[in-house]
């Protein structure tokens, strides 16, 4: 028997699951309170998935808010759409805006790799498509459990497959992002999508209803029972006699679908007949319907027979819940319909008109000619419970920072300083990405300036001008362990300064905020200082927020996931052949070191790798010596007197000369400047600095820029082709040798 | 209504790395006395009529041209009951 | 000289082939799969992608679109045709060019900066090269192993139609490190990298790719 809003109305007392669908029990009263009347089964799975922590960022709300209060203005100028949109778009020059979110996809990709990864690709495309833009890029940030335990090896083959096989049948270029791994990310891996999208201004658009009249379109894939564990339990409720409906609680992904999808879209947009438009995501038609009616100004009514669908079992509620992937829904006026069906026919994209926008202000389904929902869309979409969770400096952070790295045994010959960085080089978070990064396509739509292995990824926007922009993605969950405040910050200094070492004016944020429960006060502390440093960061360095994305539970039993605030960085650069690789390819080039070098290896790559420890306070962050140096390497970039620029983070310099000189296979010969200590000037990972190489003839007005502008500048040494990487009266190793330290990891680890 | 099954294998001197990635992993679980595996595809074809020779011949007509590719694909082809 | 590039539903290198070809000095026109309709250029470009999401086999769907009839007369006829990747797999599929692809022998996806020897710079999308001419271009593929039969190879080898060869690795198991092909007459050829995205130094490894494209536009200019 289908639950009406009638037969709700009239058997106010019949028990309903609330508690399976995971509401609890005060918010199973707020919806009685809200309807006046117990909600139907069709309702109560609305609210249910709507005000999950996935969808109503119930936990997190009121620390985020900290992002909405800040200026919204960018260096460039004024955000188009900020926080609250799907995602943030930022005036780019030249009529254009570019649009960047990332969006976790953590657990699917754990219980369905491949597919668990594919669908976040996709749905993060879909989701700045929304706003009108063409998709023209992604990034991945990755963590996984230690390399060698045997889930890595489920885990990692299939997720890599996973936003390859996706990204590339999409044709989008994979220009960077990260890949890590820790045992803290045992049984909780992290994959965190990014897509960066293209608009002219005026083709923004954004998610409501509006317009008395205007039809609702559904358009894209059929429904199916993609990811509705959770409703089967209303269905085995609807379907008493047939016992419990198994449904995969997976989605799977039909890249294919979703090109056609974009590609048909984007011709919508063009013929300028979109009124509103709303990407599925999680929750699916609950989430479309309710956030397009409550960002309208009136009401909307849907016919769910009308919904195409894969599965012709499906109860209404499941048809509601079904997460199934590349579908879209569009506002359009009655006189447009059939120019819509008709580019819809072109890209063989199966549409149906499922609903109207009339002035009710109620949000009204039907369903065989009866109504199974009838409820305010804002209760839905926009007014669910907000917690202040309780959070607490965890008791054990004073005992963490207490133990120093300083008490650690530091290599003291140069034998033993060759041998620590060849160990370095090879190691699981510093060695080579490529085995990953091959299997992604960054070449596609042939605007990909820089992709991995640079620092950030470059893409030319606009060809007749050069305008382009850079992207970098980063976190580092040992940092934010030690310290969450000042390891998100280090977080974002490092994506900025990645950006500004292409020579592109960082302007904009956007977040991944990956976290345990909650529930936990110790997570919740954790989660609160990320926000607050990654915000006081933001302000301090003139880059608004303009969205993100927050994954909670991420922990098995009683252990959280490090706190791993994943934070990306969009820049601007307006003339991309001007961008700056890392790579060193000119002998006699001289080497600089920008930035001072202080003795810190609380949360080092050398301290895990050497010792396994974590512990101590993180590198300090300096966001005014992040400004001036991210300034000196945009005019540098600018006049040409840089030839290569490469961030030192993980690894120190030492790394960041080792991946310098294996891009193009040359040499360098390297001294440790005066009064610094061997081991410290190459292993420390103190922030804002960066190796450079200039070209001789450019060296004095280079020096003259950075001593006019008081920023530490370090003559460390001379690129050449002696195949060979000499650190002065200390040690040399050859570039092959090195070469196989760093490439060799991957491979042999995912050896078949 | 009839129903027929197309089967479609990879020629037998075509290199079939799905196989060979599928064998690797049934020795590798500890599954013996397996010697080689190839990996095909399966269509399986509801007709709207009965299996007449003439709709059989249309079906083994389809199976030759888009089905199956002969340059490195053979197929068999049967009629369910 | 008009060198159209066809857009197949999930074609993806379409917009970088017609680029290519404007960077070649040649007139770029797009063309609809779902016409059956040359309108009139003097050679194709059928680009890389995963034309109907490489379901069934790469390239079999799109090789029954109604473009393909025409493109098919006109092959047989004489006019320049470059398949590359996708297009190289649906040339296969249309029985224009000999051989298949069938999925890389390690069973990964595939993107790299490939180093080619040109075998033959005799066809109407090589005349720019030399032969023996190294050039490093990108590669990008799931199933780029181009696969034939012991008679075919050697007659492939004997007739001098292996337009292309790896060199330094074999990317994807191709027999006999084959990049590329032609046809008898050598005015189809196919080839499994990319060659359009090698025609800027901004973009691309090197500008290697771009002589496929002035190639065929000088001999065009000649005939």
């Amino acid at each position: 028997m289908i639950d009406t809003t009638e037969n709700a109305a009239k058997t106010p007392d019949h028990p309903q699951p609330w508690a399976e669908l995971g509401l609890r029990a005060n918010e199973y009263e707020r919806v009685r309170d809200i309807l006046g009347r117990r909600p139907t089964n069709a309702e109560l799975a609305m609210y249910s998935v709507m005000w999950s922590e996935h969808c109503s960022y119930k936990s997190s709300k009121v620390h985020l808010r900290r992002f909405g209060e800040q200026s919204q203005v960018t260096p460039v100028g004024k955000l188009l759409a900020g926080i609250g949109e799907n995602a943030g778009v930022v005036d780019i020059g030249n009529g254009l805006a570019v649009t960047f979110k990332a969006e976790s996809h953590n657990h699917p990709s754990y219980v369905e790799p491949y597919q668990g990864a594919a669908t976040g690709v996709g749905g993060i495309v879909r989701d700045i498509l929304a706003m009108g833009a063409r998709p023209v890029g992604v990034m991945d940030s990755l963590r996984f459990g230690p390399l060698d335990a045997d889930d890595t090896q489920r885990v990692l083959p299939g997720v890599v497959a996973g936003v390859g096989g996706y990204g590339n049948c999409l044709g989008l270029p994979n220009i960077g992002g990260e890949v890590v791994f820790d045992p803290s990310y045992a049984g909780n891996p992290l994959v965190n999508a990014l897509c960066v999208g293209v608009m002219r201004h005026e083709d923004l658009h954004l998610a409501k209803a509006s317009g008395v009249g205007n039809q609702v379109i559904l358009y894209g894939a059929r429904t199916g029972g993609d990811g509705i564990g959770g409703a089967s339990i209303l269905a085995s409720e609807t379907f008493e006699s047939e016992g419990p409906v198994k449904r995969p609680s997976v989605q799977v992904g039909d890249p294919f679908m979703e090109k056609l999808l974009i590609e048909c879209t984007l011709e919508l947009f063009a013929a300028e007949i979109i009124a509103g438009i709303q990407d599925f995501g999680a929750a699916g038609l609950s989430c479309a319907t309710s956030e397009l009616a409550s960002a309208g100004e009136g009401g909307m009514h849907v016919v769910l027979d009308r919904v195409p669908l894969r599965d012709s079992t499906l109860a209404p509620e499941e048809i509601l819940m079904s997460e199934s992937q590349e579908r879209m829904m569009a506002v359009v006026e009655p006189a447009d319909v059939e120019r819509f069906m008709k580019i819809c026919a072109k890209w063989d994209v199966q549409a149906d008109v499922v609903g109207e926008v009339n002035a009710s202000g109620r949000l009204t389904i039907e369903w065989r000619g009866e109504t199974i929902v009838d409820v305010p869309p804002r209760t839905v979409a926009h007014d669910g419970p907000v917690y202040e969770r309780p959070f607490a400096r965890p008791d054990w952070q004073d005992a963490l920072q207490a133990a120093s790295p300083a008490h650690l045994a530091r290599p003291s010959t140069g034998d033993d300083l060759r041998a620590t960085l060849l160990r370095m080089v090879g190691s699981p978070n510093l060695c080579s990405r490529a085995w990953v990064t091959d299997q992604y396509d960054r070449y596609v739509l042939g605007n990909t300036v820089l992709a991995q292995p640079e620092d950030a990824g470059v893409l030319r926007i606009d060809e007749a001008s050069g305008l382009g922009i850079a992207l970098s993605l980063d976190a580092n969950g040992r940092y934010a362990k030690l310290d969450p405040y000042t390891g998100t910050q280090l977080a974002l200094a490092e994506a900025y300064r990645n950006v500004a070492v292409t020579g592109a004016r960082p302007v904009a944020v956007t977040n991944c905020l990956n976290f345990g429960s909650p529930e936990d006060p110790d997570v919740m502390w954790q989660f609160a200082e990320a926000v607050r440093g990654l915000a006081d960061g933001c302000q301090e360095l003139g880059t608004p927020v303009t969205g993100g994305n927050v994954s909670l539970y991420n922990q098995t039993a009683e252990t959280a996931i490090h706190p791993t605030p994943v934070v990306g960085v969009l820049g601007v650069i307006d003339d991309v052949s001007r961008r700056i690789p890392s790579g060193f390819r000119t002998p006699g080039h001289i080497i600089y070191l920008l930035g001072g070098t202080r003795d810190e290896f609380g949360g080092s790559e050398w301290a895990n790798v050497v010792h396994g420890h974590l512990g101590g306070l993180p590198p300090a962050v300096d966001f005014g010596a992040e400004k001036a140096l991210a300034d000196i390497l945009h005019s540098a970039a600018g006049d040409g007197m840089i030839a290569a620029a490469h961030d030192v983070s993980d690894g120190g310099v030492a790394q960041a000369l080792v991946e310098s000189v294996l891009r193009h296979g040359v040499g360098a010969r390297v001294w440790v400047p005066g009064g610094l200590d061997p081991f410290v000037f190459l292993f420390s990972e103190s922030t804002a600095r960066v190796i450079v190489a200039v070209p001789h003839p450019d060296e004095v007005r280079f020096t003259g820029m950075c001593a006019a502008r008081g920023y530490p500048h370090e003559r460390i040494g001379v690129v050449d082709d002696e195949g060979v990487l000499d650190v002065q009266g200390q040690f040399s190793v050859g570039i092959d040798e090195l070469r196989r330290a760093h490439e060799e990891t991957l491979p042999a680890a995912f050896a078949e | 209504m009839a129903r027929v099954v197309v089967d479609v294998m990879l020629k037998p001197e075509i290199l079939d790395p799905q196989g060979k990635a599928v064998h690797g992993a049934l020795d590798r679980l500890g599954f013996e006395g397996v010697s080689s595996v190839r990996q095909g595809k399966r269509f399986e074809i509801e007709l709207a009529g009965m299996a007449t020779p003439e709709a059989v011949a249309e079906i083994e007509k389809a199976a030759s041209t888009l089905l199956s590719n002969p340059v490195i694909e053979d197929f068999s082809l049967r009629v369910e009951p | 000289m008009t060198i159209g590039v066809v857009t197949f539903p999930g074609s993806l290198d379409d917009s970088d082939a017609l680029r290519a070809v404007r960077i070649a000095s040649g007139d770029a026109v797009s063309l609809w799969h779902g016409d059956a309709d040359l309108r009139g250029v003097d050679a194709v470009v059928l680009p890389g992608g995963f034309s109907y999401g490489d379901y069934l086999r790469c390239g079999a769907i799109a090789r029954f679109a109604p473009i393909m009839e025409p493109l098919i007369d006109a092959a047989r006829g004489g006019m320049p045709i470059l398949g590359i990747c996708n297009g190289f797999q649906v040339l296969c599929e249309a029985h224009l060019l000999p051989g298949a692809l069938v999925r890389n022998d390690h069973r990964k996806f595939v993107c790299r900066d490939q180093r080619l020897r040109i075998e033959n710079a005799s066809t109407a999308w090589t005349s720019s090269y030399e032969d023996g001419q190294e050039i490093v271009i990108p590669l990008k593929n799931g199933e780029g192993g181009f696969v034939a039969d012991d008679a075919t190879l050697d007659r492939l080898e004997g007739e001098g139609r292996v337009v292309a060869r790896y060199l330094e690795c074999n990317p994807n198991g191709s027999y006999r490190d084959i990049a590329g092909v032609a046809n008898e007459r050598g005015n189809v050829v196919g080839l499994m990298p990319h060659p359009e995205h090698a025609v800027e130094t901004l973009t691309g490894p090197s500008t290697d790719g771009l002589g496929f494209f002035t190639s065929v536009l000088m001999s065009m200019a000649a005939a």
